[in-house]
Formats: structure tokens, sequence, C-alpha cells
């Protein structure tokens, strides 16, 4: 085993120690979920009818398919979240590294937040929060 | 004034228990206090302090289990040592006695609290709730999941077989995985890594790709609409939702979740209490991460049906009902974490166990949550969206620019801690009244321009009394 590969499956077996707990939740309630699913398949009764299949099937027939255009609303509060989302990220290492740095610090945090809500200022006065 | 009978919600029909119930019930409860009286004079004997079973933190007994497997394992080395580590046999047993405790708490959590949720809002409307089956009706809930798992599951003809399958398996999972960094006690906590809190950002926001999957291959259109609005406000809450916990890494420089509750035992100081606005922030995005009223759009029946899962029947709309109720109880937790104290209350976990006193704090998060569901009504979506981006966006991102500042001064200041402590108290109680009036008036809220207009429809027949009098007549 040679110097570098040793290096990588030190980082592997601290992402393990960390993390394999995770994983052996989930795992742990992919089991019940799929026991649940499966209790149901044996226990409920199936019948092959046609008109059992039909989209929300007590209402009227609907028409086209249900997948067709998106509002153009709902792309802008994605980007908008995106950009907010990143903002985030990058906060939480300055908060936690708040106090080590010093007073420089707090300003330039000002205007980082300044200039994010200079961001959803712009996009507040061009209407792309508006909603109607 | 007699109240009448059936505007009583809270006589049950009486029974008459018989002495043959009575006697055992009676023993059990002696038996009950006898136990009580002896483990409180163990803990003041000081009996307990450190052993493994001082059952007021089971972290111990499970890290006691560790070191005795660790004896066992430490000179055998496998291939599963050199993949993993020496502690492998210790970490994996432990792991899987903490994912059980997981489940099985999840699982009682669920079936007892829906009943406790239905009885409370039958209480809340007026009337009584379930109460037929069992006693009290407490057996309602395995009725209730009998008869969904018997029922037949429908797939629409239209709909992505594969893609219908899968949601509401991604939905239960993070309604599970988000319990594992909760503390419970100082060594008391599945998984207590050093970025609890983004952990928990990210997973939560796992179930918004679930909710959509499951609105899109369901091939109908309440469904896709109700996706389409949930995704639209979830992804929006969860800005002030992460801005709010902003505040809280900031204040106690940590984004362990067990050190947050460490540092309000330090200080006997809630930050629930230290910055009142957070808190608020917090909770009222939750309730929209959770679909819960008043932010309840995405299941609004009175327009879209059920929302995303109007396809959904049988035991797959089962599992997302249980992982609703299991998140409000999740969001219980945070709240109780972040902003309560956590397993702490004031001194009092030396001697009750903290995992006693953290239940009590989720046991009334949640109440407020229950109380909140049978009280208020619903928002429309573009108001909810106004208000998270017009007006928690803007707000939070103030008190995180104070509460930085604060920080700054707490530091620095070289006094007791008291006095920062209930002076930024005061400071951020003032700034969030002050912060909210001040905002919701420069959006345009205008309480004093608004005449009240007298009922025209009334007046125009003479007045209440005069219609009260047409009605007797007829």
């Amino acid at each position: 085993m040679t110097a570098e590969s040793a290096s990588v499956l030190d980082n592997l077996d601290q992402l393990f120690t960390d993390y394999l707990a995770v994983l052996i939740a989930t795992v742990m309630g992919f089991v019940l979920i799929i026991t649940a699913l499966v209790a149901s398949r044996l226990l409920a009764p199936y019948s092959e009818e046609r008109e059992k299949g039909t989209t929300y099937e007590c209402g009227m027939l609907p028409i086209r398919r249900a997948a067709t255009n998106v509002g153009m609303r709902f792309y802008l509060y994605a980007i908008l979240f995106i950009i907010f989302d990143v903002e985030a990220v990058f906060i939480f290492p300055w908060a936690l590294s708040y106090v080590g740095i010093g007073p420089m610090a707090y300003y330039e945090m000002l205007v980082f937040v300044a200039i994010l809500a200079a961001g959803l200022a712009y996009a507040w006065k061009k209407g792309a929060l508006k909603w109607q | 004034m007699m109240r009448s009978a059936w505007l009583d919600p809270v006589r049950e029909p009486t029974r008459r228990l018989s002495p043959q119930v009575l006697a055992p019930l009676a023993v059990l409860l002696v038996a009950f206090l006898a136990l009580n009286v002896a483990i409180a004079v163990l803990i003041v004997s000081g009996r307990l302090d450190g052993h493994w079973y001082d059952f007021r933190d089971l972290g111990n007994a499970v890290q006691a289990l560790r070191e005795w497997l660790d004896d066992r394992t430490a000179d055998q080395p496998g291939w599963l040592s050199d993949l993993l580590g020496d502690h492998w046999l210790s970490y994996i047993v432990t792991a899987l006695i903490g994912a059980i405790g997981i489940l099985s708490f999840v699982g009682v959590v669920l079936l007892v609290l829906i009943w406790v949720e239905r009885r409370l809002i039958g209480r809340i409307q007026v009337r009584r709730g379930p109460n037929r089956v069992g006693p009290f009706g407490l057996l309602q809930p395995f009725a209730d999941a009998i008869k969904l798992i018997q029922k037949e599951t429908l797939i629409p003809r239209g709909a992505d077989r594969f893609m219908f399958y899968l949601p509401p398996v991604l939905v239960f999972i993070p309604g599970l995985l988000v319990w594992a960094p909760v503390p419970w006690a100082p060594h008391m906590s599945y998984l207590d890594i050093n970025v609890g809190v983004l952990y928990l950002i990210a997973i939560s926001s796992l179930s918004t790709l679930a909710i959509f999957m499951a609105g899109w291959s369901s091939n109908n259109h309440y469904a896709l609409l109700g996706a389409m609005r949930t995704v639209a406000m979830m992804i929006s809450y969860e800005i002030p939702l992460s801005i709010a916990l902003l505040s809280v890494v900031l204040f106690t420089g940590s984004m362990q979740l067990s050190e947050i509750v460490q540092w309000q035992a330090d200080h006997n100081m809630w930050l629930g209490v230290l910055m009142p606005l957070a808190l608020f922030t917090f909770f009222f995005s939750s309730t929209a991460e959770l679909n819960r009223t008043p932010n309840d759009i995405a299941e609004a029946e009175s327009e879209i049906v059920a929302g995303f899962h109007t396809e959904y029947s049988g035991m797959k709309f089962g599992l997302f009902y249980a992982v609703e109720l299991g998140n409000a109880v999740a969001v219980a937790a945070f709240v109780g974490t972040f902003f309560l104290g956590g397993w702490s209350l004031f001194g009092l976990e030396e001697w009750v166990p903290p995992y006693l006193v953290f239940a009590l704090k989720i046991a009334a998060g949640y109440f407020v949550l229950v109380w909140l569901r049978g009280t208020l009504p619903r928002f429309r979506l573009d108001q909810l969206m106004m208000f998270a981006w017009k007006y928690l966006i803007p707000i939070s991102l103030l008190q995180v620019i104070l509460v930085a500042f604060e920080r700054s001064i707490f530091e620095h200041w070289d006094v007791p801690g008291v006095i920062p402590l209930a002076l930024f108290t005061i400071v951020n109680a003032v700034f969030a009244v002050r912060i909210v009036r001040f905002w919701a008036r420069f959006l345009g809220y205008r309480p004093e321009r608004e005449t009240l207009l007298a009922p025209t429809l009334t007046r125009s027949v003479g007045g209440l009394q005069a219609a009260q009098r047409m009605r007797t007549v007829r």
C-alpha cells in the first residue's frame, strides 16, 4: 500500500466513522418502509378493472397530460432561492469563525449582505417577486 | 348558566370501575411511587454518578457497551478493521442500537400522537374526537393503520410507475434521519457531528424532491399544481429558516447541536428568550416546511383536492400522512433544542433524566403546533410568498447583523455574562417589536386609515334586531 492511498484511506476512515451511522439508519428505515409496503401488497385486495386507472377516479376526465408548461414565476423564485441559499452556505462558516477573525469580519459581512440585499431590492423593483 | 350536554366535549360516557380492576391498579400505583422514592434516594446519595447504569444519561450505558466490545475485538484484526478502523464492531453495534431506538421512538410517537392530535382538535372544535375504539379511543391509530394496510393501492394509468413508487419512501427516510443529531442528554445523541445544523438543513430539504416527484408522476393536474405550490413555498421558507439558525450558530459559536444546548445550559439562558424574532421566524418557516396550518396551501382541499398526494391511496398515503406528523414532532424537537434549552432546565436535569425534560419540551412545542392547526385559517399562496420574501428575509437579515454586533460585545466586554445577556434580551425584544411594526408599515400596512363600515346588508332590512324578528316570525 503506497503512501497516498493510505492517506486516502484515512480520510475514508474519518468519513465512515462520521457517517456510517447515517447509512445504517437509512438502511433500517428502508427495511421498515419496505416491510409496510410488502405487507400492504400481501394483505390488500387487488382487482383488474379498467375504470379504476383513470386519473382522479371520481372526477371529470382530464384534458391533456398533466405535465404541461410551468409558470414563469416559479423559475424566477428558483433563481432567487439559489442565490440566497449560496449566501447561507457562505455565511455559516463566517458565523463559526466570527470571534476569531476580529472586527474586520463584521464589516466584510456587512458588505456581503448589502450586495445581496441590493440584489433582492432589484428583483423586488423589477417585479420578480410579484405573484399574480 | 347550564351548558347543554352535547356542547360539553370534556365529559366522556362514564364507566364505573369494578373492584377487580381497581385493586391491581392501586397496587401498581403504590409500586410506582415506591420505585420513584427508591430512585430519588439513589440519586441524592450519589451512588449513580459515574456508573454505566446511571440512567439519567443512556449514553453512559452505550459507552460501557462500546468499551466492552472494544476489549473483546482489540486483538483480532480482520479485513473489516482494515476498512473501518479498529473499533468497527463496537461502532456498528451501537449504531444499530441507536437506529432501532430512533425507529421505535418514531413509531411509538406516531401511534400515540395521531390520537393526541385528533383528540385535541376535537376539543378545540367542541366535539369529542375518536372515543370508540378502546378506552378513550386510544386504539384508534392501530385501527387506522390496519385499515390503511388492507386498502388497495391504486396506480393511475397515465402515471410514471417507477417515479410513483419512490416518493413515499424518499419522504419517509429524511423524516427518520432528522432525528439523528438531536441531543437527548449530554452524551446521548445518535450522531453528534460538528456540522449538525447544516446536516439538518440538508436532510430536511430532501423531501422537497420527493414531493415534486409525487406531483409530477401522478399525471394529475391537481397533484402537479399542489406540488408546484409546495416546492415554491418550501424553498422560499428554507431561507428565513437557515437565517434564523444562523443567529443561533453565530451566538453559540458552534454548529454541533449538543454544544448549542450545552451553551444554553451553561449560561442559564434560552436562545428563544434571547432572540424572540429568530424563534418566531424559525417556527413560522417550519410550519411552512411542514405544510401545516396556517401554511397548508399544499393540500388546500377546497382548491386542489389533496395536493401532491391526490392519487395516492392505501399504505402509500399512510406513509405520507405519518411522515407529516413525524416531521411536526421533529420540528417541536428542534425548537426545543435550538431555542428552549434542549435537555436543560435550570439545574433540574441533575435530578430528573434530561431526556424526560426534553420530551416535555417536545410535547409543549407539539401542543402549540396542534393549537395553531385547530385555530388559524389558511393563507393564500401569494400572501405566503410575499411574507417570506418581502418580510421574513429582510428582517431576519437585519437581526443577524444585530446579533453579530452583540456577539462581539459579548466576547470583548469584561463583565460577568449575566449583564450583557440581560441587556441583549431587552434590546432584542425591543428590536423585534419595532422592526415587525416598522417593516409592516413600510410594506403599506396602515390600520388607522381603514374606516369601519357598518354591514350594509343588515342595515337595509332595519338592523340586526329586525333581522332576528324576521327569522323568528318565519
